[in-house]
């Protein structure tokens, strides 16, 4: 069973990659034609937008979302009340498909007849918040999207990273004087080192993955101001059937993701055997 | 060097009271040591004197000062945990500064203070390892020096040792002693293992569901516990127990049960029985204090025989009663066969059956 | 934070004067500042998380009439549900004008099968990777765990031909593999962590007692395997509904998911925009999951944190 998943896993991106050397078009040819396709694609100015796109949607929506997430999971470490109720509220938009959190920022941010407008009615007429139609601001208003879904995911996982920790830690530092930000800050931060690391790679495979809630909220627009790759290669594959093209666009997608997991497992795993020395 | 003062202490986990109406009073340079079974509230106190818990009645004094509402850094007090809580993610160097140099401590006093306190633990070559790259005993005395370098006039020990296999235990228990004698810094120290209670303290509280059983000098608590819980509590094997009567006979008080009848030694044992005439009792004796001899005037056959390496256990069953007995010679005795043997009068200790305290 | 050491009343009693107790107000104050500060950045953020909500719900039960000329954040004067009867039975989803209901129903039909295959291969699996060890199965395991993090976008089109070729494609069995792929490497992991997590004393307990592979799977593991295969459901029924790519590629017209069909009546409708009933669809569509959530509770937690792959 799991051979062939294995097949289905190495086989796929094997064929892919061949396909990518190929001058296929609607239907697969097993031509090669060497590089030539990934040189047409870094000269495709679609392309490039939508890896300007990714670069800027990746770095925003990783920094927010691990910041806000941190932030939130501390904050509700100060044994509040209600901890249970906030806890509910900030990640249920996780629960929530991508196409609907696209379609909810959507009818949101739209000037006419969402928050602009409705700060508008209460007295601030000029008032403005049209991102969504600006073609240099559209990427930000996906960030705030995904970060508004994303976040409580990082809170969840941070929280528990955060309850995992010693109490006696704590009351160690209490006793030797450390107020508490500095705990979070040069004690609690670097234990958690596993959990951030963890945190990291789930989103960041998500960042490379990120197209429905592009879809859903502005279909790559206005024009193709908010694309991204994969919908670069959704459309390549199916739109316009130039399937060598989107091919080499998933493949350069694989590779900036194998730059960063695979190291990322090296170093867990040389861990993992450090700590079995021990 | 500074003594602690508990007066009239409360501490409520919701409405949960866990300690009620405590008062202590620990002697400058004292080993004191809070023994009792888990959840008898020991930790909670010590927590309490660190200022880790918040109290809801009370005061607590150390080296004269009120520091009921101080800051646990406040205090003037050093911390040892039984997980250790070391920062993992620093050195050994480092754990041990941290705390002075977040409080801003000169650097050169810092470096002299940590020198110091390596020396005394033996830690200068490891100064610059993580905790991970630690045996457990190794991060035990990275905790201590932790603690040392705060230059704390109360040392707080929360079960230090009890995460350490028994040869450690034993290695760092006679270090921490001779550490106490050195520095003669006070120390409180938490624990459940009563030989740890019984070698270092120079006093030992006894407690059970928030409230002092006994104080006293190890010895003391160990020969004369004022009541049952204690004298069971200490001791391994624990102490013999059996039901029966006082009453007054001709050279003084005797106790009757169904299995003996044994006339208590009158100069250590005075005991009012005038009110009453009889007193439903229990009596009490250390298995060291049953002799077995030839001419011992009780009797019972021998269940089992636990050879301990420098002593024997001998389980003695007397009418379907099972007592133990210690025995540090190698004569022969055997399973079923019947012994004779007789109790240490001078030392048994005797109880009231309904209060349970000594009388 | 006053400094540590010397400390007031320490000074104090230094001097030989008798030790007042010290005023609580201090500490009070100081714990009092923070709290309030953490309250009100908690409650700023769930504001920030529940306006989406809020407005959808509110929107949803407006008349256009109302959405055109009143306020966005008001609550409706006028209360209706006729927009959410319109987007369950009449809204044109691009192939025809009976609703969402039909890529509810859809969702539903791709859901279950998608819960049941992956659950049963990731708990077999699990169970073979964590007490029957090879080192070649440890070899697998890794790659899979590779696998999960190859874009799908490298593996759609080579899949499309494959389901093609065994005339799977735009089939409801076809989007069922689909989703049991790309599932595999987290149901396995899942159940992979939870056997590990079962002291291995047991399952040489039932070797000695002669129990087989399949024998102990099923007499034993199986059943011990409640707690997780709750866990992994919560996940596949999650994840599996609010999935849009492979719906859209490889469910076919016929079988469209929820989540596509809710995309095309929003975003291809010609005309004026009815925002209450795009809104109750969405609503609608995000039912499913939000119900499932919202009953798991720590469940779903549990759920993630398992699946934050920590091999």
């Amino acid at each position: 069973m799991v051979l062939t998943v294995l097949v289905g896993y190495l086989g796929t991106t094997l064929w892919s990659i061949r396909v990518s050397l190929s001058s296929s078009r609607t239907f697969p040819q097993y031509d090669f034609v060497g590089l030539q396709q990934y040189e047409r694609l870094f000269d495709n100015e679609r392309w490039l937008m939508s890896l300007q796109n990714l670069a800027v949607y990746g770095v925003l929506f990783l920094l927010a979302c691990m910041v806000i997430g941190f932030l939130l999971a501390v904050f509700i470490d100060q044994k509040v009340r209600g901890e249970g109720v906030l806890r509910t509220i900030f990640l249920y938009p996780y629960a929530m498909s991508f196409v609907a959190t696209g379609l909810v920022w959507q009818w949101l941010l739209n000037p006419e007849s969402g928050l602009q407008q409705a700060v508008r009615q209460v007295g601030f007429a000029e008032f403005a918040f049209d991102w969504i139609v600006d073609q240099d601001r559209v990427i930000y208003t996906i960030v705030i999207a995904a970060v508004w879904q994303g976040a409580g995911l990082v809170m969840a996982l941070m929280l528990a990273g955060l309850r995992g920790i010693d109490d006696d830690i704590w009351k160690a530092a209490r006793v030797d004087g450390i107020p508490p930000w500095r705990v979070y800050l040069s004690i609690v931060l670097p234990m958690m080192g596993p959990t951030v690391a963890t945190v990291f790679i789930l989103l960041f495979t998500g960042v490379v993955k990120v197209f429905d809630v592009v879809v859903s909220m502005t279909q790559g627009g206005p024009g193709t101001a908010s694309d991204v790759p994969a919908k670069f290669i959704m459309d390549h594959l199916f739109g316009r059937a130039n399937i060598a093209i989107a091919s080499a666009g998933s493949i350069v997608l694989l590779l900036t993701v194998i730059a960063l997991v695979v190291p990322f497992m090296v170093v867990r795993s040389r861990a993992g055997a450090r700590r079995n020395d021990a | 060097m500074s003594g602690v003062n508990v007066k009239n202490l409360g501490i409520r986990f919701g409405s949960n009271a866990v300690i009620e109406h405590l008062d202590l009073a620990v002697n400058p340079g004292e080993f004191l040591v809070l023994l009792g079974p888990s959840g008898c509230g020991k930790s909670t106190l010590l927590h309490s004197i660190a200022g880790l818990i918040d109290v809801a009645e009370g005061s607590i004094e150390i080296g004269g000062n009120d520091v009921t509402e101080a800051e646990p850094n406040e205090r003037g007090i050093g911390m040892v945990f039984q997980s250790y809580a070391l920062y993992p993610t620093m050195t050994v160097e480092r754990n041990m500064s941290f705390g002075l140099r977040v409080s801003g401590t000169p650097k050169p006093a810092i470096e002299e203070r940590v020198k110091r306190a390596a020396r005394m633990l033996q830690l200068e070559p490891l100064l610059q390892r993580k905790p991970s790259q630690l045996s457990g005993g190794q991060r035990q005395r990275v905790a201590i020096g932790r603690a040392l370098v705060r230059d704390a006039n109360v040392f707080l020990l929360d079960e230090p040792l009890s995460n350490l296999d028994a040869k450690l235990r034993t290695e760092l228990r006679r270090e921490l002693k001779l550490l106490h004698n050195s520095l003669g810094a006070t120390m409180i120290y938490v624990t459940h293992d009563q030989v740890e209670a019984m070698t270092l303290a120079t006093r030992v509280v006894v407690m059970r569901g928030g409230k002092i059983q006994q104080i006293g000098a190890p010895v003391a608590v160990y020969e004369r516990p004022e009541n049952l819980f204690v004298a069971g509590f200490l001791g391994a094997p624990g102490m013999n127990f059996l039901k029966g009567e006082l009453t007054e006979g001709d050279s003084g008080a005797v106790f009757t049960s169904t299995a003996v009848k044994v006339p208590l030694d009158p100069a250590t044992f005075k005991v009012d029985t005038h009110r009453s005439g009889r007193r439903a009792v229990v009596l009490g004796i250390r298995p060291e204090d049953i002799r077995i001899h030839e001419d011992g005037e009780l009797s019972g056959t021998v269940q089992l025989v636990e050879p301990m390496g420098n002593h024997r256990v001998v389980w003695i069953n007397m009418n379907g009663i099972s007592l133990s007995a210690v025995l540090h010679d190698d004569r022969d005795i055997r399973t079923d066969s019947t012994i004779r043997y007789s109790f240490d009068v001078r030392r048994v200790s005797c109880f009231d059956e309904a209060t349970e305290q000594r009388l | 934070m006053p400094r540590m050491g010397t400390h007031p009343s320490q000074q104090r009693a230094d001097a030989g004067i008798a030790v007042a107790p010290r005023p609580m107000r201090r500490r009070a104050r100081r714990i009092d500042v923070a709290r309030v500060g953490i309250y009100a950045f908690l409650i700023a953020a769930a504001l920030f998380f529940l306006t989406p909500l809020y407005i959808m719900v509110v929107t949803s039960l407006k008349s256009m009439d109302e959405i055109r000329q009143g306020f966005l954040f008001a609550l409706p004067e006028h209360f209706t549900i006729e927009p959410w009867r319109a987007a369950w039975s009449e809204v044109c989803t691009g192939v025809s004008c009976d609703g969402i209901r039909t890529g509810f129903w859809n969702s539903v039909m791709i859901v279950v099968p998608s819960v049941i295959f992956p659950i049963l291969i990731g708990a077999i699996n699990g169970y073979a990777l964590s007490f029957w060890r090879t080192r070649a199965a440890d070899w697998l395991f890794a790659m899979l765990l590779l696998g999960a993090f190859i874009p799908a976008q490298v593996m759609i089109y080579p899949l499309v031909k494959v389901l093609a070729a065994a005339s799977l494609f735009s089939s409801l069995p076809g989007i069922v593999v689909i989703h049991v792929i790309f599932s595999m490497p987290v149901m396995t992991l899942l159940f992979r962590n939870y056997y590990a997590s079962l002291p291995q004393e047991l399952f040489k307990a039932a070797r000695i007692d002669g129990g087989g592979f399949w024998r102990i799977f099923l007499q034993l593991m199986l059943p011990m395997s409640t707690p997780i295969m709750i866990v992994g459901a919560i996940m596949q029924v999650t994840g599996v509904w609010n999935d849009y790519i492979f719906g859209l590629v490889f469910a076919g017209r016929e079988n469209l998911p929820m989540t596509v069909q809710l995309n095309n009546v929003i975003n291809t409708t010609t005309g004026e925009r009815l925002y209450n009933v795009n809104m109750a669809a969405t609503i609608l569509t995000s039912l499913v999951p939000l119900l499932v959530y919202f009953v798991s509770g720590r469940w779903f937690v549990r759920g993630i944190a398992a699946g934050a792959v920590k091999g």
